[in-house]
Order: C-alpha cells, then sequence, then structure tokens
C-alpha cells in the first residue's frame, strides 16, 4: 500500500511498487489527463509534478513518490488549500487565450512543464523555455505557439 | 443580398424525434459509455447537424473527427454564423457513423480525408445553421404574435425590436420543435459574417484540452472493460506457431491470454487481456512466442530503393501529359545515369536530376487503439474514428454482421496525420478480432486495445518511398521547354475504399498529384512506375502524393532557375504568367520575406540563405520563404519560415494560422530527420529515439498571411506541408552551393540523437548539408 497526495487529495493504493505512476493516475486513480506516449520517457507527455518538480511518470515506480505530493493536469491551477495556484491559472488561461491546442494529446504534458519552468523562473528568455520545453513533444508543432504563450503567462505574472 | 437556397438531402433531417442529452459536450465519458437516450421534448433537433437545448445550448453535430485541424470549431463556425449563436453557447459533438446522414460527398463515405471537410461542409452546415434560426424565428413570432421579419437575431438572443420582446434559444425550443420545416433559407450575404472569418474567435475544444478532461480513445473505461496488448510478430504476414503463456497467466491481474487470427493486412497474435494496462503490458512482455514466418515477407528499404532507381531509368506507364510532341521526345532522349546532369543541346539546357524520399511514419502522439464491445445486435466501437463507412464495413464483414449493426462512436484523435483512416481498417480489426477471441473464452466484455508506441511504429502503413527522376529542357528566354518526370513507388490507393475513385488505368492519382506544380511548361510528361510486389503496408500520410511530388517539382525548378541564372522568385513568377492566383501567393511570400532584400549577415561565420517553394494541393496554394543559417560547424538551423495561403475564404484565420505552423512543422520534421527503414522485413525504428521528432528548439518563427479571397473555402490541414521539404533545400543550397536531393536531409541526425535522447542538450538541427 502506498499512499501519497495526488491534486490536494490523500490517495492509498494497493498495486506493486514498481507500478509506474502514469499507469496508477490512468488506471487506477482514473486522472486521464496525464497521457500515455512512449514507454521511454522520450516524449513528455506524461509529465506531472512531484513535489512540484516536473517529472515523466511513464519512468516514476509508485514507491518513489510514497509520502509525497503529485500534481497533475487536473491539479494545476488549485492547490491542497484550494486557492488559486498562479502560475498554473496563468498558464491555462494563455493557453485558451492564445489557442495552443490542436489535437491536444500532449497539451497536459506541455502544460504541467510550462507550469513548472514560471515557478522556478518568472521570465524565462526563449533559450530558457527551448531548454526547459525541447523535452516536450508535440507532433501536431504547435511550439510556436507554446513559446509565445509562456511569454505572454510570465507577463500576465509580474503583473 | 440574400442568396435563397433549397435545402438539400431533406430525407436526412429528422424533427420531432427528440434525441439526446442536451448539453453534453462531446468527449464526455458518460456520454461515450451512456445508453439509448431518452426521449426529451424540449431539446429542438431542426436537422441531423445542430441540437438546442432549453439551457440555449447549441450542440453542433460533426460529421468529421477532431484530430487536431479544427475541423470542430470549423464546422461550428459555419452554423453558428447562420444561426446567429452566442458562440459561447456552442458545443461539437462527433456525429455517429451513419453514412446516410453523415457522408463527405468528396469521398462518397463517412470519413475525414484529404482536407475536404470544410469544402463539403461550407454549404450544408450554413443552411443547418440557417435552417434553425428560421424555425426559431417562427416560433417567436408565433409567440408573440408579430410578424416574423420584424424578429433579429443576434448572438444567441431572439428580438422583436417594435414590442421590446426578448428571449434566448431555449425558451423556443419545444415551440420550434413543433414547426414544419422552411422549404428554403436564405444565407447571409458574406459581408454579413460575424463570425466567418473573424480571428478573436477561439477553438470550441480548447477548454477540454487544457483541463484533462477531453476524451481519447486511450482515456476511455467502460464497466467490466479489459485492457489488451497484443504481441505481434516483427516481419509482416507472420503467425503464430506455438506460444506459452504460464508466465504471463502468474501475474496478478492478468486476466486471460488469447491467441487472435490476423488478415491480409492486419496482424495476427497473441493477446494478453488484463484489468489495466500496465498489467497487460507486463503479461505481454512475459510471454513466448514461436512465430511461423513461412508466409511472411522480408522488404529491405535499401534494396526497394536501389531497385527504384533502376527503374527510374526506364520508361513509366504515361500518366499525364500535355504541351508539343517534339519538345517530349527531345526530353525522353536518353540520358547519362547519374544523380543529376547538365548539358546544352543547341541553345537549350538539359538537366536532369532524381530525387528519393524514405518510408515515413505518421507517429501521432495517441498511439493506436480502440475499444471494442460485441452485443446482441451486432458490435460498439469507440474510436478517434476517421472513416467510418470503410471500417463499419470492414468490422461488419469480419463479423458476418451488416454495416449498420456496427455502431461507432468518434472520440478525439490524438493526431492522426492520416493513419486513423487506415484503408484497410487494420488495427479496428485486430481489436474486432481480440474481442471475438475474448468472447470464444466467455470475456464478453469491453476490450480495449491499446499499441504501445513501437507497436505503433512498426505497425506498417507508411508513406511509400518514392523516387522520381526529372528531365527538363530549358529554353533561353527562361522558360522551360519540356519537362518529363519519372515517378516510382508503390499504390496508397490500389486496395483501398478509394481505389475506384483515384485508380485509372492503373495509374493511382495520388501518386502523381501536383507533380510539374502549377507552372506553364510548352510540354509536360509525367510517367509512373507502381511496382506491386513490394511487401510494405503503405497508407496516405499528411498531404498524400503531394508530400513527395511537391519535394522532387520545387527542387527541380530551383534548379533549373539556377542554371538560367535567373533569381529563383523571378523564375517561378515569369512561369506563372498565366496563372495570377498562384502568382498572387508567390508575391505575397517573397514580399513578406523581404525577398529583395539580402538577409543579414549570419553571426560567427554562420552562412545564410533563403529559399522558396510554391505548392498548391486540393484546392489550396501556400507558397512559402524558408531562411536558414550553416553555421562554420556544418550545423543548420532554420531561423524563420514565412507563408503565405490563399484557401478561398478563410474561415477561421486563427485555425489556419495554426494549421500552417503544424504543417509546416510536421514536414520540418520529416525534411530532417524522418525515415523508416526495413531490414530484412523488420523495421528498424520502434520509438522517438530511432524515429527523432522535431523539438521545440528546433522549431523555427513562422509568420503566416492569409490572402484575403471571397472563393469558395478549402481546406487547410494538409497543404502546410508538401512546400517546407523543398524550400529548406532551396535555402541550403542559396547558402551553401549544395543541392541535397535526398530525404531526409541528415539521416546521421538519428545518431546524435541516440546519444543524447530527449533532452535539450541534444542538437535535433544539427546537420552536415556537405555529408548528405
Amino acid at each position: 500500500m502506498r499512499t501519497f497526495t495526488v491534486n490536494g487529495q490523500s490517495v492509498s493504493v494497493d498495486v506493486p511498487d514498481e507500478m509506474p505512476l502514469l499507469w496508477v493516475l490512468r488506471d487506477e486513480l482514473d486522472l486521464t489527463g496525464t497521457k500515455y506516449a512512449c514507454d521511454k520517457a522520450l516524449c513528455g507527455a506524461c509529465t506531472v509534478q512531484v513535489d512540484g518538480r516536473p517529472v515523466r511518470a511513464c519512468v516514476t515506480a509508485v514507491a518513489a513518490v510514497d509520502g509525497k505530493t503529485v500534481t497533475t493536469i487536473e491539479g494545476i491551477t488549485t492547490d491542497a488549500a484550494g486557492h488559486a495556484v498562479p502560475a498554473g491559472s496563468a498558464v491555462q488561461e494563455a493557453w485558451r487565450r492564445l489557442d495552443v491546442v490542436q489535437c491536444g494529446y500532449c497539451q497536459s504534458g506541455q502544460m504541467v512543464a510550462a507550469v513548472s519552468l514560471l515557478q522556478t523562473n518568472p521570465h524565462p528568455s526563449d533559450a530558457d523555455i527551448d531548454a526547459a520545453m525541447s523535452a516536450t513533444l508535440c507532433r501536431c508543432a504547435t511550439y510556436v505557439r507554446i513559446r509565445a504563450t509562456i511569454h505572454d503567462a510570465a507577463k500576465v505574472l509580474a503583473a | 443580398m440574400d442568396r435563397r437556397h433549397f435545402l438539400k438531402a431533406a430525407g436526412t433531417l429528422t424533427l420531432g424525434v427528440c434525441l439526446g442529452t442536451p448539453g453534453t459536450a462531446v468527449g464526455a465519458a458518460d456520454a461515450a459509455a451512456s445508453p439509448a437516450p431518452t426521449a426529451d421534448s424540449t431539446v429542438f433537433i431542426p436537422n441531423a447537424f445542430v441540437r438546442i437545448g432549453t439551457d440555449n445550448s447549441v450542440t453542433v453535430i460533426s460529421e468529421h473527427v477532431e484530430m487536431g485541424q479544427g475541423v470542430f470549431t470549423g464546422l461550428a463556425t459555419l452554423l453558428a454564423e447562420e444561426l446567429d449563436a452566442d458562440w459561447n453557447d456552442v458545443h461539437v459533438e462527433g456525429a455517429p457513423a451513419d453514412v446516410t446522414r453523415y457522408a463527405d460527398p468528396a469521398i462518397g463515405m463517412q470519413g475525414t480525408l484529404g482536407s475536404t471537410s470544410i469544402v463539403s461542409a461550407y454549404q450544408p452546415m450554413r443552411e443547418a445553421g440557417a435552417m434553425a434560426r428560421a424555425l426559431l424565428v417562427a416560433a417567436a413570432a408565433q409567440q408573440w404574435q408579430v410578424s416574423p421579419d420584424g424578429i433579429t437575431v443576434m448572438n444567441g438572443l431572439i428580438s422583436h425590436p417594435l414590442s421590446g420582446r426578448r428571449t434566448r434559444f431555449g425558451a423556443l425550443t419545444a415551440a420550434a420543435a413543433k414547426l414544419p420545416l422552411p422549404a428554403s433559407v436564405s444565407l447571409k450575404d458574406p459581408a454579413q459574417f460575424k463570425l466567418i472569418g473573424n480571428p478573436w474567435l477561439r477553438r470550441e475544444d480548447s477548454h477540454a484540452k487544457t483541463n484533462g478532461s477531453a476524451l481519447f480513445t486511450q482515456d476511455l473505461k467502460l464497466p467490466g472493460m479489459l485492457v489488451a496488448l497484443a504481441a505481434h510478430p516483427k516481419r509482416f504476414g507472420a503467425t503464430v506457431k506455438s506460444f506459452d503463456a504460464t508466465a504471463a497467466r502468474a501475474i496478478d491481474g492478468v486476466v486471460d491470454v488469447v491467441p487472435f487470427a490476423g488478415g491480409a493486412h492486419y496482424f495476427s497474435g497473441v493477446a494478453v487481456l488484463a484489468k489495466n494496462t500496465w498489467i497487460a503490458q507486463r503479461g505481454r512482455d512475459a510471454l513466448t512466442i514461436e512465430w511461423d514466418e513461412s508466409q511472411a515477407s522480408r522488404p529491405d528499404s535499401a534494396q526497394i530503393l536501389a531497385r527504384y532507381r533502376m527503374l527510374a531509368l526506364s520508361p513509366g506507364k504515361l500518366a499525364r501529359s500535355s504541351g508539343e510532341a517534339s519538345a517530349t521526345s527531345a526530353a525522353s532522349a536518353t540520358s547519362a545515369a547519374s544523380a543529376a546532369s547538365a548539358a546544352s543541346i543547341d541553345d537549350t539546357t538539359l538537366l536532369e536530376s532524381q530525387y528519393e524520399v524514405p518510408y515515413l511514419a505518421h507517429a501521432a502522439m495517441e498511439p493506436m487503439n480502440c475499444l471494442v464491445q460485441l452485443t446482441k445486435s451486432g458490435m460498439s466501437i469507440w474510436n478517434g474514428e476517421q472513416l467510418q463507412t470503410a471500417d463499419q464495413a470492414s468490422a461488419a464483414a469480419l463479423m458476418g454482421i451488416t454495416p449498420e449493426q456496427v455502431q461507432i462512436t468518434q472520440l478525439y484523435a490524438g493526431g492522426s496525420f492520416g493513419r486513423r483512416a487506415n484503408p484497410h481498417s487494420d488495427y479496428l480489426l485486430e481489436a474486432v478480432s481480440i474481442a471475438r477471441a475474448a468472447a470464444a473464452q466467455g470475456h464478453r466484455v469491453p476490450i480495449k486495445l491499446v499499441w504501445t508506441r513501437a507497436d505503433d511504429m512498426r505497425g506498417g502503413y507508411y508513406r511509400p518511398a518514392f523516387v522520381h527522376r526529372i528531365r527538363a529542357l530549358l529554353a533561353p528566354d527562361g522558360s522551360i521547354a519540356s519537362w518529363r518526370q519519372r515517378i516510382v513507388g508503390q499504390s496508397v490507393m490500389t486496395g483501398s475504399p478509394l481505389e475506384a475513385a483515384e485508380v485509372k488505368d492503373g495509374i493511382d492519382q495520388s501518386s502523381i498529384e501536383g507533380a510539374g506544380g502549377p507552372y506553364e511548361m510548352r510540354s509536360l510528361r509525367i510517367e509512373l512506375t507502381t511496382p506491386e510486389d513490394v511487401a510494405v503496408p503503405v497508407q496516405w500520410w499528411r498531404s498524400c502524393g503531394h508530400s513527395h511530388t511537391a519535394f522532387a517539382t520545387e527542387c527541380m525548378i530551383d534548379e533549373l532557375a539556377a542554371a538560367a541564372d535567373v533569381d529563383p522568385y523571378q523564375f517561378r513568377r515569369t512561369l506563372l504568367a498565366q496563372h495570377p492566383r498562384q502568382r498572387a501567393v508567390l508575391d505575397l511570400a517573397a514580399a513578406k520575406a523581404g525577398w529583395t532584400t539580402p538577409l543579414a549577415p549570419g553571426t560567427g561565420g554562420a552562412r545564410r540563405g533563403r529559399g522558396l517553394a510554391l505548392h498548391q494541393s486540393v484546392g489550396t496554394c501556400v507558397a512559402l520563404v524558408a531562411e536558414i543559417s550553416v553555421t562554420a560547424g556544418s550545423k543548420l538551423q532554420v531561423d524563420r519560415v514565412v507563408c503565405a495561403v490563399d484557401c478561398g475564404l478563410p474561415i477561421n484565420p486563427n485555425v489556419i494560422t495554426a494549421q500552417m505552423q503544424g504543417g509546416i512543422g510536421y514536414g520540418l520534421d520529416a525534411s530532417l530527420y524522418g525515415a523508416i527503414t526495413l531490414t530484412d522485413g523488420v523495421v528498424d525504428q520502434s520509438d522517438f529515439d530511432q524515429y527523432a521528432p522535431l523539438r521545440m528548439h528546433a522549431m523555427p518563427a513562422i509568420d503566416v498571411h492569409i490572402m484575403p479571397s471571397r472563393e469558395p473555402p478549402t481546406g487547410v490541414g494538409d497543404q502546410g506541408t508538401p512546400p517546407i521539404a523543398p524550400a529548406l533545400v532551396n535555402a541550403i543550397f542559396h547558402a551553401t552551393g549544395q543541392r541535397i536531393r535526398t530525404l531526409p536531409i541528415a539521416a546521421q541526425l538519428m545518431a546524435s540523437l541516440a546519444a543524447a535522447p530527449a533532452g535539450p542538450a541534444a542538437d535535433p538541427a544539427t546537420v552536415n548539408p556537405g555529408g548528405t
């Protein structure tokens, strides 16, 4: 039995320790916003935050998050106490304002990576964005808008 | 001035039968899984394309699948425009599979292919909106005892200014549902459009796709459902000889292991049925299978391309010709077998070049998957469904039932680029076959087949490899005296549901579409050789044949410009003298790129270059200017792409811009890195470390300029992709003098990526043009 916090709620799961967090979230906890797209941490579609840092849920064993705090796309805008998470709200609103999505399948991973970037670097340069986001694939190539949107969200956060 | 249109296909309209759940967004789990809807007499369903609820919600029914191309937004815009709906009230859901109501006339069946959605929907979706509006207005007039002529509709608000009465749609749905359908409706003059052409309109699917709630096939979970992962043979055509599932069955959570039959166009194998995806994957890993490879094919991509090069030296079937016979015969004179050669014959210049493109995977972010439930009355399928009518027929044939007994619920597709419209229903039939095998073992439950990334990449159905050999005579005045293009490659249409429409006298039109471009040529001859014995499963891929014909044609045009010592823009411009529309697109791209002013010099000794390409496909014309830098260390960086597009009347400028950006990015990815190779029948690539994708840091700035137009709208999903490869290699030529005629631009990229996987430290844009 492993116990951790997901999007502000404590959960306990009775699964093998080596079960990847991705499949615990998707198949056990029905949090399907976090996506499966590769098996080797090559694409970033499964990016979630563990204790505030971005990780690839497909290669993170559930045992490794025991006692920790996991944030998925479903929880990026609100913290455990129900308060708005500024970076999460700014990213989600900017994502909608600039209409980033196409097929949408990778966007959860993109947005969690973007939130993580802005929480550690509120004023990222293009190079900072490339460094933080290049591990997260988008086959629709929404990259131009992702870059613009992260700058836009940063401006909102600074205001 | 309003135009009057009689409603088409009156038999498809339903009124008074009020089904459905108002306000249910597409992809909602409960909608996908819900039982038969209950009658609700207050919901207004004027036709097959819209439903209006008492809560004012306007639900547009899209016959086309939303896979990123923005079709939900496009169709909703058309309908909401004529309905005068409030965009905030508009939702879209995918239509069920029903060819009687939802066929796309452009392809003669229900499906989403070839950038035809907006073309086909422009008239009927507006008519559907206008009809609903007319009925709501009539209902208001009846209730208020006023003339309908005095009623206005704006943003979902119905008003009668004279009497001061006003209400929203929801209050009138019950009354409107009782009225007879109008015989005809008026459509707006385009000058009155508020939503069509509005650059500020946001995507309908943006909200659900930014909070994790959008539902893809991968996300669907039905009561009692088992997840199936299937072991496939590594060679196409192999079958299971024997297997040992002892270890797999020992894994807690593995429910059963079932062998399943394949077919001519889909895998046979062994499926592990489990209560979740991870357990199914572990179970599959634990299988021991001996394969019977006696019927397996062993294609080898290097040998295939070598053979194509030889075939390109001999005449193919005449596919298209025009112009003077004499010049044609001059161009068909024997030439040296070198990849490119130029020689002067009298005062004309003969140029011959060969271009090659590899097999390509679609590699959508969501690997293929499909959920099947066998039922008493047939079966239910949930899928990012792109080719309903053909899939219904395939599934019905396999199970010995009728197509109408195959219900398909269309979910969001996590990308497709053509893959989910498989001409042979490959992964869908595999899912049905597994469900049948499971049912035979007593598991008559919903079965979700999940392909892993490796299953997807090795699953076949690639964009076919092609070799083009072009021989052209350049006249002293810079005109093209003759153009002979030999094309060698597999047919994607043969054996597909579109064969009758696309293959005539052995010529697959999709293999040659776009060859020669829109340019004036005194004589043109396109020859096609279609090898029928190549055992690599192939399929259309974003932009279909244009993906390779544009590359060969636009490279050769550039080579001819260089041979004529004429600026590539001016060279094309002259050849487009009789084609004002295409020339205007070319001019727009050149002007916005500042073609006539020199590029800013590169820093640190980098050489800069600018390349141009123009291509028209399915009615939409796109011109690109690519600006690149080649560093002192021979690294390629794509700095900027300027795009001009004429797609007729722009419906959603925001979506058009996104599709150009995305289409260019997808083509850039393929040009730089894309190649599926097979060695002795085995696909060499299995994941994104070996099939390198475009990443953020390699994405250039892309400036999109949309040509204003009142012509009927044409598609934008495919058209950004074809011209980027030639624009890129033409830019490399400008920068370095080096012609690249084989894609991908640098095969050695894979090695460098494999050395530093997935991290921003890797530089997938690094390429040595001199080395290719």
